[in-house]
């Protein structure tokens, strides 16, 4: 019974998740073929083993612009979008680590729920909100602002709207976390020394709260940098993220080599704030 | 001012999803305009065959999928609280956290490439569709139930367990009568979590589904991408009761017992 306890989850792992990772790693150095499935694996039985890696997928990765910009720009929107999390977040969770007791966990339950309650209809309202005709504009039109609707949908405002509604609650939690933790007497110390309310939020709170801080950074920056969807639907046509460029690879062009290369680059460059995070996790 | 923050950040949260839902209920062709009191595009919904076949599948593979995360992140959860130090205990722990932190596209891509090639070497899976969707479901959602059920166990210390073991009880009979019903709200809450992952994944099912498997929400995107339209609008609202109620119940279900 504790031998199955563990040996049955221990091989799930092993095959739904070591396995493909591998596998992954795998067909990134394999070639493309026309059959299907389009590729020849980089190994081969010819009498004995025959290796045929094909470095190709990585070198274009490194040496065409078009994939370059993807990852720039999903270090940029990825890093915006964590960025804002933060400012919108850090009020909020110090707005319920404030509240009277009773209220905290209604609160953050209201922070939570959308976060468990659907992602595509949340971006589909956004697309109501922003499009010409959508709701925005009227009102906006409405009071006599504007005359021809102003093309809210398909651009950066869009994108980082729909990316920061997706995210906040990732950020809003870690923040709740380490500032209920937070030593009040701190606070009432600076205040009586004769420290204005600035300069014991600047002093105090913002220090004890930056591991906390960081994590969410984190939380939020780990997924947004491979989204797919948010882009695809309320982003400009040319904000191609690597999660879009992947997709693309994979569904239209159906390079199975360079779309296993781009997977293996994203999660390279997401390796170290992985790393840093669950270190940030272990030390609590 | 804190205050301040906050009510902007629930608005901010909350504003878009409550339109969504209200102009659901409007009698109106264009999506966010009031034109009375409705429920047709409700009915419009419930003709829509479709659909209701995607429902259909959704749902059958949300329940399958939860079961499944449940009784494996169950496991697993057990094993990284409960039990002692084995060999590669790291190794099980870094994987089975990896499902939280992949990126969709990567966890899409590598399942699918897993299921080509065992089926080039095994003949099995015959076909994607509603079983490979459920099984890369229950990978991601049974990361989230060991989390949960860790925390749940870390909670309370091995005491309760060893005083069954020092009154007599055999290790199969203090886990049944002890560490099960301990774990019990966390395995409906993880169960509740895993099922509302699965009704709201998009990313892995298109890569992991083939010409056969259409979910609701594989349905929605294709929609969505096409523009809102009424019927999209009832929909995401009927989405949206479902995985709230499914939500609400696992916060519930966590909450009664653990303060937050």
């Amino acid at each position: 019974m504790r031998r199955l306890q563990l040996l049955v989850p221990a091989l799930w792992l092993a095959g739904f998740v070591a396995l493909p990772l591998l596998v992954v790693l795998l067909l990134s150095i394999a070639q493309p073929g026309p059959g299907v499935p389009p590729f020849l694996l980089p190994f081969a039985w010819d009498g004995g083993l025959v290796l045929r890696p094909n470095w190709e997928p990585f070198g274009l990765l490194v040496a065409d612009d078009y994939y370059v910009s993807a990852f720039l720009q999903s270090l940029w929107v990825a890093g915006g979008t964590a960025g804002l999390c933060l400012l919108l977040g850090f009020p909020m969770a110090l707005g319920i680590a404030r509240a009277k007791p009773h209220w905290r966990a209604p609160l953050l339950m209201a922070v939570l729920l959308p976060f468990w309650t659907g992602f595509l209809p949340r971006v589909g309202a956004w697309i109501g909100l922003l499009r010409d005709e959508g709701w925005v504009n009227g009102v906006l039109r409405g009071l006599g602002w504007i005359d021809a609707p102003l093309p809210l949908l398909y651009s950066d405002l869009a994108l980082f709207l729909g990316m920061v509604h997706a995210y906040l609650p990732f950020a809003v939690l870690p923040l709740y976390a380490s500032l209920s933790r937070l030593d009040l007497t701190l606070e009432e110390a600076a205040s009586d020394l004769g420290a204005t309310p600035a300069t014991v939020f600047r002093t105090i709170t913002l220090p004890l709260a930056a591991p906390g801080a960081l994590a969410a950074f984190l939380l939020v920056f780990i997924p947004a940098a491979g989204e797919y969807v948010i882009p695809e639907l309320l982003g400009p046509p040319e904000a191609l993220l690597v999660g879009r460029a992947l997709w693309q690879e994979f569904f239209q062009n159906r390079d199975w080599p360079v779309a296993a290369a781009l997977a293996v680059a994203l999660l390279a460059m997401l390796i170290l704030p992985i790393r840093l995070f669950q270190r940030l996790e272990a030390r609590r | 001012m804190r205050r301040l923050g906050l009510c902007l950040g629930l608005a901010f949260l909350w504003l878009p999803v409550l339109l969504l839902a209200g102009y659901a209920f409007s009698d109106s062709r264009i999506p966010f305009q009031w034109g009375g009191f409705s429920l047709r595009w409700f009915q419009a919904l419930a003709a829509n065959e479709r659909m209701l076949e995607a429902a259909f599948l959704s749902l059958r593979v949300a329940a399958g999928s939860a079961t499944l995360a449940m009784l494996l992140g169950g496991a697993t959860g057990w094993v990284l609280a409960r039990r002692g130090p084995f060999a590669g205990r790291a190794l099980f722990g870094a994987l089975a956290g990896a499902p939280l932190v992949l990126p969709e596209v990567v966890t899409g891509l590598s399942l699918l490439l897993t299921f080509v090639m065992l089926q080039g070497l095994t003949g099995w899976p015959a076909e994607r569709g509603a079983t490979t969707i459920l099984l890369a479901h229950a990978t991601m959602g049974a990361a989230y139930v060991a989390v949960v059920v860790q925390a749940r166990l870390a909670g309370m210390d091995g005491m309760l367990e060893e005083a069954a073991r020092d009154l007599g009880a055999t290790p199969a009979t203090a886990f049944r009568t002890v560490t099960l019903p301990l774990m019990a709200p966390s395995l409906v809450a993880g169960w509740l979590l895993a099922f509302t992952l699965s009704l709201d994944d998009v990313v892995v099912a298109s890569f992991v589904s083939g010409p056969a498997g259409t979910t609701l929400p594989m349905l929605v995107f294709s929609m969505l991408r096409l523009g809102l339209t009424p019927e999209v609008n009832a929909l995401a609202v009927a989405i949206l009761l479902l995985a709230f109620l499914a939500a609400g119940g696992a916060m519930l279900a966590l909450w009664r017992r653990t303060e937050l």
